[in-house]
């Protein structure tokens, strides 16, 4: 058939009046419209009830106010409470991902008993009074033998009832070993403790200091409390404060400072001793203070005048003498300066000599218990109750020395040295543990040296762990009585996190359980029942609420109502009444300590020369680095510079990079002395040359798909340092290498 | 009448994200995935198949050590007028009419059940925006329990993006006209991001209305096409004329200077 332009003309135009008339091709499209729009396999949340509850979310150490949107009975939102005194509406990313913690597929549903060998991931579920009895015969067991001081206890709170019924139980039992994961708080408290003279806690007025020299701290990744933290941030920028930030790494708190300065890792304190040199030298201190309310200043400024002076500082901490010199003289002519340290997050103690250093700055500017200071506080009690009733064998138990050595001859200061654990338990000295309580820490994973704490935890035959998810430490348990998740419990949370107003928050049950687990605080109220005579007696609560209300005592009403107390009146003592010292005032001496002793830098292990560069360890705000590990949310907001599929970067300066011969994202080998692993290379200008920096947090190998083996443990590759002044651990990092992969 | 603001007129709903403030702690998008049942998957580090609505990205002012500095820039949906009302990038390219502009509150909407995947719009958008769906999104098992009912959860084969939390102004008019009201006080509608936002960098509320704070801080002229007159205030690209609803404020010379280059937001050479 021949197509000429007539018959071509009639065909297209029939064809389109053809279409246009036919319901075909719309009956398609409707059809096509209605079958995409059929998604059976998309879930269809249930609409129900709106409902906003109060409570305290515990996932990070700041203990933020939150309100927990429930539809029905599911949680489907946690936001900042508007009204509470630190986060003020504020949240964390980690809390606002709580509901993946609540119903996340880590969660421990019942108690198991491990079968198959440890860390092999075989359990078997026991009801819960099979796993209460089998606690309760090793502890009758242990108790009978004479060796209650072989039960350990290790928590990742040192405050609030839990902690207090955990560190009684030990008490009652016979065991002076209650251990506290370690954090800056440790170095303040006894800073506190031996220039103070205050068996208390340091308290920040952040707000109100309008010049503050950090030494290395995340001042807004996660140091202190990270909501209220940022908020101050927010503050400062309002009223036009100052905010200079020391450390080798452009940080996030680095990079919204005023200032960077990079400094070598590890010289810190000197740093801050070139800076007292500088104010001492031209005469900047507060004379009143410095005069009058202190002591020990005389030693303190030999030791300084003898070896930090501006030219010899700038030589070991890399900055210029320019730079010291100006540092000092504005941080003296500051009205409310404030320095601070804990690198990063604070998770690692940091040196004394560290802490003192920098605290001597706020001494020397009188800036201490006075607005915009830094504040003595009282600690959190728990005051309701009465003391736990002794018997002959607890006493004996107590009268040993601690495992960890704190409070002994060598460290008398010290209240906990978790970090010591490890050797203590590979020498058997002086005496092996036969059981550890783990309580909402991950030591495993979260403990420089990792390896270390793992070689120990094999020495200890019985560990139970009270972990709600499957963490790494749960995975090396013997048996798991797992806690209700944060959003289904009672619990007291007292602010540890340096706000300036005693202060105590209350975790609410938003949710009933939703899984077979129990309270700790009640697991440990039927174990001691369970044990009997004055193990009993001390413990002779009906449940754990009844424990919390009467610990809380007058405090509980208002509690109850408002879900916090605070004391909003709280001033600490003017400086004649301040420093119970035996001289009665600051002691710039420090005790009487060998001051260049106490500031000379943390040596890492393995200088034997193999190694060119220095590993220093980062936080950052997005990747959780306490005991709860990233929920979903969390491990998708991480950068594609720091994770990328399992890969994990290392930040390198360009200049480093290209004299080892790498450009970005080459696969590059990891050595320390430690141990190694195949990391990729980021190429950072915010970074001293001669470094490596790893993130902190990822790396884990237990949870699920989301998280697990994503990326390396930077406490594989990093140790911990004892401080010989405090026990503490010192490191700032460690020797390492990058080669070629 | 206690207002004096925007009665009875359209509203004009965007933000001012002060970068300042910004930490980058990543909060907002955390805040918004839970609000808006954004899906994840188990690897999320190609961040070109990574649906955030909310994406902070990270600038620097590219000069080596020690001088060099960066800056966090969260990026929602611009929400686009154009350069009349409705001429948004895509919401002129899209064939379904699956993205509208509503002349009520200036929100630039995704309907997904009319989307077919065609992603016109996100090869319109000069901001990276909107998000393909590669896969159906899977929750592991208990986790569809935190689903907010209030936001459909999607499917694969379609584009998304942020609605500036529409769904909460719908409640908070359905609420207010309950009690007979006609006009939303200031707080009563804010986005999930603005809410959670620790350091409080993000202010939201109606652009006309000069009682707003957003209004107050960007001072956008409607001559101009919503340029801002408060000379640290500034729009992402504004020379592209695409009259977008979040303005940014910086003291930082390099920051606003970086806001202007086209490639700011290019997927294969920004960090998130």
């Amino acid at each position: 058939m021949k197509i000429d332009r007539r018959s071509f003309l009639a065909l297209s135009v029939g064809g389109t009046v053809g279409t246009a008339l036919t319901p075909l091709p719309w009956k398609i499209q409707d059809d096509l419209a209605i079958w995409t729009q059929m998604w059976p396999w998309t879930p269809d949340p249930l609409d129900g009830e709106n409902t906003f509850t109060h409570t305290v979310s515990t996932l990070c150490r700041g203990g933020c106010g939150v309100t927990v949107r429930k539809v029905g009975d599911r949680v489907v939102k946690i936001e900042g409470r508007e009204d509470y005194p630190t986060n003020q509406g504020g949240v964390c990313n980690l809390c606002a991902s709580g509901m993946q913690m609540l119903y996340g597929p880590t969660r421990i549903p019942h108690p198991i008993k491990r079968v198959g060998d440890r860390g092999a991931g075989q359990w078997a579920r026991i009801s819960w009074e099979e796993a209460l009895s089998m606690v309760a015969e090793q502890l009758g067991e242990i108790r009978q033998a004479g060796q209650p001081e072989t039960v350990a206890c290790l928590s990742s709170r040192k405050y609030g009832s839990v902690a207090e019924l955990l560190k009684r139980f030990l008490t009652a039992y016979g065991s002076p070993n209650f251990m506290v994961t370690p954090s800056m708080m440790d170095a303040y408290d006894m800073t506190l403790k031996r220039m103070h003279g205050v068996d208390g806690r340091m308290g920040f007025d952040l707000e109100n200091a309008d010049y503050v020299l950090s030494f290395g701290s995340g001042l807004i990744e996660g140091w202190g409390n990270t909501a209220y933290m940022i908020h101050t941030n927010s503050v400062w920028k309002e009223r036009k404060a100052t905010v200079k930030q020391i450390e080798p790494r452009l940080s996030n708190t680095a990079a919204k400072s005023d200032q960077w300065i990079p400094v070598t890792p590890g010289t810190e304190a000197i740093l801050a001793l070139g800076i007292a040199y500088v104010i001492i030298k031209e005469s900047l201190y507060d004379y009143d203070f410095v005069n009058n309310f202190s002591t020990g200043f005389e030693e303190f400024r030999s030791a300084v005048l003898s070896g930090y002076s501006p030219g010899n500082v700038a030589k070991q901490t890399g900055v210029d003498q320019s730079t010291i010199v100006t540092l000092a003289r504005e941080f003296a002519r500051a009205r409310r300066p404030m320095a601070l340290c804990g690198r990063g997050q604070g998770t690692v103690p940091g040196g004394l000599g560290e802490s003192v250093a920098v605290h001597a700055l706020n001494a020397l500017v009188g800036n201490i218990n006075r607005p915009g200071g830094v504040w003595a506080m009282p600690r959190p009690a728990v005051d309701g109750w009465a003391a736990p009733a002794l018997d002959a064998s607890a006493q004996a138990g107590l009268a040993k020395p601690r495992l960890d050595g704190a409070g002994s001859a060598a460290f008398p200061f010290a209240e906990q040295l978790f970090n010591r654990v490890p050797e203590a338990l590979a020498t058997g000295s002086p005496y092996p543990l036969k059981a550890l309580f783990v309580y909402e820490a991950n030591p495993l994973f979260s403990t420089p040296g990792a390896a270390k704490v793992r070689e120990a935890f094999d020495q200890i035959p019985f560990i139970v762990s009270f972990a709600s998810h499957m963490d790494e430490t749960a995975m090396a348990a013997d048996l798991i009585l797992p806690n209700h998740a944060h959003l289904e419990r009672w619990e007291d949370v007292p602010d540890t996190s340096g706000f300036h107003q005693p202060m105590i928050g209350l975790v609410q049950p938003v949710v009933e359980p939703i899984r077979d687990t129990m309270h700790t605080g009640d697991a440990l109220l039927r174990l001691a029942a369970a044990l009997g005579g004055t193990m009993a007696a001390s413990m002779p609560w009906e449940n754990y609420k009844a424990c919390l209300q009467e610990g809380l005592a007058s405090r509980w009403s208002q509690l109850e109502a408002d879900g916090f107390w605070i004391d909003n009146r709280y001033r600490p003592d003017t400086w004649s009444l301040a420093f119970p010292t035996p001289s009665g005032k600051f002691d710039f001496g420090v005790a009487g300590s060998d001051l260049k002793a106490l500031f000379a830098p943390a040596q890492p292990e393995g200088d034997d020369g193999s190694y060119n560069l220095k590993l220093i360890p980062y936080d950052s705000v997005r990747i959780p680095n306490g005991p709860v590990g990233s929920p979903p949310f969390l491990v998708k907001i991480v950068s594609d510079t720091v994770l990328k599929g399992n890969d994990l970067f290392v930040e390198v300066n360009p200049e480093t990079a290209k004299a080892a011969g790498f450009v970005e994202g080459d696969h590059a080998v990891l050595k320390t002395p430690l141990g190694s692993a195949t990391v990729r290379v980021h190429l950072s200008d915010g970074l001293m040359p001669g470094l490596v920096a790893i993130p902190r947090g990822l790396g884990h190998t237990a949870f699920d798909g989301y998280l697990a083996e994503k990326g390396i443990n930077a406490n594989d590759l990093i140790g911990s340092v004892e401080d010989a002044a405090s026990g503490l651990d010192a490191a700032w990092g460690i020797l390492a290498s990058l080669v070629k992969a | 009448m206690k207002h004096t603001g925007n009665i009875g007129k359209p509203k004009r709903y965007g933000m001012v994200i002060d970068l300042d403030k910004c930490t980058g702690c990543g909060t907002c998008m955390v805040a918004c995935m839970a609000e808006n049942n954004v899906p994840f998957k188990k690897d999320e580090s190609n961040k070109l198949d990574s649906i955030t609505w909310l994406r902070v990205y990270r600038l620097t002012n590219g000069k080596p050590y020690p001088d060099n500095e960066v800056c966090y820039l969260p990026r929602p949906c611009q929400h686009c007028a154009g350069k009349h009302e409705g001429h948004s990038p895509c919401v002129s390219v899209c064939p379904a009419t699956a993205t509208d502009y509503d002349q009520e509150t200036g929100i630039v909407s995704q309907i997904y059940t009319r989307c077919f995947g065609c992603r016109y719009c996100m090869a319109a958008c000069p901001y990276h925006a909107r998000y393909f769906n590669w896969w159906d999104p899977v929750w592991p098992k208990g986790m569809e329990k935190a689903l907010n009912p209030n936001v459909s959860a999607r499917m694969r084969g379609i584009v998304e993006k942020c609605s500036f939390c529409f769904h909460r102004y719908q409640k908070a008019m359905e609420k207010a006209h309950m009690e007979g009201r006609r006009e939303l006080e200031e707080d009563e509608y804010q986005t999930a991001c603005t809410q959670a936002c620790p350091a409080g960098a993000i202010t939201f509320g109606d652009l006309n209305n000069p009682e707003h704070k957003v209004h107050q801080i960007a001072q956008p002229d409607p001559a101009k096409g919503g340029r801002p007159r408060n000379p640290k205030v500034f729009r992402l690209l504004e020379e592209l004329e695409t009259n977008p609803k979040v303005y940014y404020l910086s003291s930082r010379e390099w920051v606003q200077e970086a806001c202007h280059k086209p490639h700011l937001l290019d997927q294969k050479t920004a960090h998130h």
